[in-house]
């Protein structure tokens, strides 16, 4: 009799726990339907946004095989540093083997890795890292100098809106992200060249001195921006944070 | 079991002596308790960290010395301020720790305010008095604000600095979101200085809706106003088919004939596409409205509607009336009066009636509104406030339609409805507010909008600014907003100015659009028969940019009030335009302003003076510039162009008197060499 009423008890208790764990659950990952071989990037690596909001472009991966057609139906998921959310988080692959998440960075500026992973065939992880760069308030502000003062020169590319001057130029100025000789350049050196034009430092003439323009804050802004966006990065550009 | 107890009794309180003994020592152990929750407090456990961190950097001996043990405190009675957190986090002043990825020891980063100055809290939330991770940062029982998210952090700029802030471009934009989109015609936005947020999107009136459009296209567009222009700022009401077809018929049967004669079709659309498309760009419409290209690209500016499936949406009729003058229909709007001829407004409404989209009226078919469907129509259009944003003759705009927002940004969270599953924190609640209002509950009327993720946190910034700390600072610790100008030109010539909307692009003292050059200093600027001619027939500076200003086709009589009204009144105390002459300056002095211009200011980088050879497209064309600007004009710009125009891309050169006279010698002789290399 003890027995019995004992084992409905435990009986009770273990649909108690597993109906209130299950309440607990997140949302569940979805089923593959297939497996890839390899994932890449199709698009949104490598932004910028200020430091804690979203990136201005949605992230999209694509799952390929070993002959490298897309895959569709295999899982993707997607992981950060924490701080860094994923909308969504995993997703199965569309008819055209991408799948896209909006990605919100971390609170901290830096360069921030992040990590899409599928699963192979032989149930083996194959990731894919992806980095994007977040800016902090120095640099955010650097950003709007860069964008009114710097842009149309020191960005080759065109767009509707903003037509380049890069191509109209004689002696080709830097594009800002050109880490292999912006990183040569030391931070006075290009504080130098910011404020008191090419010639400073025995370069082109069509680099005007901004100094009685930009603000000493201004130029310190603008140097810490170019310092975020080189690529290959600067020494001072920042932590990584990576997935732990 | 009693023996047991009974000998243990026996063991520890037998005799006195032992019974002394014992009860000193359970003292003793009690009393131990608060230094040793001392010892092993978190903070305590974040220093030693810290200190560890620190031992084997090559800056471990300047770090050490900056180090202080101990709670740390900023107390700041001013502001209300007693921060701990510098406790944990030890090395915020320290700007060599930047290579440092964790918390809580990153350094801070640049901000225009000192630590010492302004605390913690004051930008970040939180409770600034705790010493534990927990109660720091989270909500508690004791505490409701916690840590603000960092992507909200400008809102907390928005607390003393009421006017518009270089340093917080999201701040800034979510204000201007609030009165673009509207937000503030249901919700009363009171700010700490008493004056209330305007609107600044300007939804038409609806008293003649019937002579403009049809009933099926208010159908669709009530629908889904985002199915008939991607841009649309109305947002959807999410109204059922039957609320739409009640609502439309209402609208119709409501709206009353404009007076006057404007019903007659005076010229028929012509239909000559190229030259539609020709004219649509010589009148740079395109400056304003936008329209889909094949490739599904918006291409144009945001200031009026888009024009993607125009042709579904009005009459010819209405369309000719708004082209010859769409003051007629609407005084207030931001379009200017082009004075068409009558074959030009038929070729231009033949190209636009042309745009349309054969689905988006194709399924809707409405039976004649009965005479309890319109009243319905009426009923829901009190209901859902239509009358907030648009004059609907018989509907009055009603008062506080939408709680007010003013403190919106610490509103006590047990006051409002959360969705399951979310955090329950204001920042949050905002935020998902603006992104599914409906989910919040059954029969809520605020519509859906159609903002991108990077619009609501911008929204949700400007409103978590509106708080009661923000509404309680004295004066003294806020910054003022910068007044609004209402500035309007006097006379026959204001009235021009206002009929040509001058002030939707261009700004004068203060007030108008930002897409045109300031014209406030425009008469020491400009020479009176460039200006003639430009008003006239307006060529471009500017050869990268693509807004540009239309030609008006005003007659001789409107450009000489404009241009006598322009040089005699918009004039800058800094420049007196007669002080140089505009021609005879030797030679010499012209051939060192050459040598200056493309050897040591190298602006040929920016600007073309000779079309052979020079490329650059940033600033103005300078090929005639000696028969469009003064001389005194080019002088002053060189030596400091920010003090004429602020915020102008030109560089200061800070340049002696010698080289800006050679500079302007040489620039004014730039006379452009007679029309031919315009004509080509």
């Amino acid at each position: 009799m003890i027995r019995d009423s004992l084992t409905v008890l435990t009986l009770l208790a273990a649909a108690l726990v597993l109906s209130c764990s299950h309440k607990t659950a997140f949302a569940p990952t979805p089923k593959p339907t297939a497996f890839g071989a390899a994932i890449v990037e199709s698009s949104g690596g490598k932004q910028i946004a200020q430091a804690g909001t979203a990136l201005p472009q949605p992230l999209i991966v694509q799952v390929n095989d070993e002959q490298g057609a897309a895959v569709a139906g295999a899982l993707v998921e997607f992981s950060a540093a924490p701080g860094v959310t994923f909308d969504p988080a995993n997703g199965l692959t569309d008819s055209s083997g991408q799948v896209t998440t909006n990605v919100t960075l971390g609170g901290l500026a830096g360069r921030y890795q992040l990590t899409a992973s599928t699963t192979g065939k032989a149930l083996k992880k194959v990731e894919l890292r992806i980095e994007e760069i977040a800016l902090g308030y120095q640099q955010t502000l650097g950003r709007q100098l860069n964008d009114q003062y710097c842009e149309r020169c020191h960005n080759p590319e065109s767009t509707v809106e903003r037509v380049s001057n890069f191509d109209n130029l004689e002696i080709k100025p830097h594009p800002l992200t050109d880490g292999d000789t912006l990183n040569k350049i030391s931070d006075a050196d290009l504080s130098a060249i910011i404020s008191h034009g090419g010639p400073a430092l025995n370069k082109s003439a069509l680099m005007p001195a901004w100094g009685n323009t930009l603000s000493k804050s201004d130029i310190q802004a603008l140097t810490s921006y170019i310092r975020a966006i080189t690529d290959p990065p600067n020494r001072n550009a920042g932590p990584v944070y990576a997935k732990n | 079991m009693k023996k047991q107890l009974k000998s243990l009794w026996q063991k520890l309180f037998g005799n006195s002596v032992r019974a002394f003994g014992v009860v000193s020592l359970v003292f003793l152990a009690s009393l131990a308790i608060a230094p040793a929750k001392n010892h092993f407090s978190e903070w305590r456990h974040y220093q030693q960290g810290y200190l560890k961190m620190i031992r084997n950097r090559s800056d471990a001996v300047t770090l050490q010395r900056h180090f202080q043990g101990g709670i740390q405190q900023i107390w700041l009675p001013d502001l209300g301020v007693v921060d701990r957190c510098t406790s944990c986090h030890v090395g915020l002043k320290e700007a060599s720790l930047n290579d440092v990825n964790v918390q809580p020891f990153r350094p801070h980063p640049a901000i225009p305010h000192k630590l010492d100055q302004f605390g913690c809290t004051m930008c970040h939330r939180g409770q600034g008095a705790a010493t534990t991770v927990v109660e720091a940062h989270n909500s508690t029982l004791a505490w409701e604000q916690p840590i603000l998210p960092a992507k909200y952090i400008e809102s907390s700029c928005g607390e003393c600095h009421r006017e518009p802030l270089a340093g917080a471009p999201q701040l800034n934009q979510g204000r201007q979101l609030l009165s673009r989109y509207g937000c503030v015609h249901c919700h009363t936005v009171k700010l700490p200085d008493g004056k209330i947020v305007k609107p600044t999107d300007d939804p038409p009136s609806l008293e003649h809706i019937a002579d403009k459009t049809t009933r099926e296209w208010i159908y669709v567009w009530l629908k889904d106003p985002q199915a008939y222009a991607s841009t649309a700022t109305m947002p959807n009401f999410k109204l059922s088919d039957d609320d739409a077809r009640d609502v439309s018929a209402f609208l119709m049967a409501n709206s009353t004939p404009l007076p006057g004669d404007t019903t007659a079709l005076s010229a028929k659309a012509s239909s000559d596409p190229a030259a539609g498309a020709t004219l649509y760009g010589e009148s740079f419409c395109a400056s304003c409205h936008a329209v889909q290209n094949a490739a599904g690209n918006l291409v144009g500016g945001d200031v009026g509607p888009e024009l993607t499936r125009l042709g579904n949406k009005v009459k010819p009729e209405w369309l000719q009336e708004w082209l010859r003058n769409p003051r007629s229909y609407d005084a207030e709007t931001a379009m200017p009066h082009y004075r068409f001829s009558d074959p030009q407004v038929a070729t231009l409404s033949g190209f636009l009636l042309a745009k349309t989209d054969s689905e988006l009226l194709a399924n809707v078919h409405l039976e004649a509104a009965t005479p309890e469907q319109i009243a319905h129509g009426k009923r829901l259009a009190s209901d859902y406030g239509c009358a907030s944003c648009h004059e609907i003759a018989g509907i009055k705009k009603p008062e506080n339609f939408a709680p007010e927002l003013s403190r919106i940004g610490n509103k006590p969270v047990t006051q409002l409805v959360f969705l399951p599953g979310m955090q329950h924190t204001i920042p949050d609640y905002i935020a998902a507010k603006i992104r599914q209002p409906r989910a919040f509950g059954q029969g809520l009327k605020m519509p859906q909008y159609t903002f991108t993720p990077a619009q609501i946190d911008s929204l949700a910034t400007a409103l978590l600014a509106l708080n009661d700390r923000s509404a309680t600072l004295p004066p003294s610790l806020t910054v003022a907003a910068t007044p609004e100008s209402d500035y309007q030109p006097a006379g026959k010539a204001g009235k021009l100015m206002t009929d040509l909307a001058c002030f939707s692009c261009h700004r004068i003292n203060g007030h108008g659009g930002d897409m045109a050059p300031d014209l406030t200093w425009e008469g020491s600027s400009v020479q009176r028969q460039w200006l003639a001619e430009f008003l006239k027939n307006p060529n471009t500076l500017r050869p990268a940019l693509i807004r540009r200003m239309p030609r008006f086709n005003l007659t001789g009589g409107e450009v000489n009030e404009l241009t006598d009204y322009i040089m005699t009144v918009y004039q800058s105390p800094a420049v007196d335009r007669d002080s140089m002459p505009l021609s005879g300056y030797p030679q010499g002095q012209v051939e060192l302003g050459r040598q200056l211009f493309y050897g040591k200011y190298a602006c040929q980088g920016c600007h073309i003076v000779d079309t052979k050879t020079d490329k650059g497209y940033i600033g103005p064309t300078l090929t005639q510039v000696g028969s469009r600007l003064t001389a005194a004009w080019i002088f002053e710009w060189m030596k400091n162009p920010q003090a004429l125009r602020p915020g102008t891309t030109e560089p200061n050169r800070a340049m002696n008197d010698e080289d800006a006279r050679a500079l302007t010698a040489f620039l004014i002789s730039q006379k452009g060499g007679g029309k031919s290399e315009v004509k080509k």
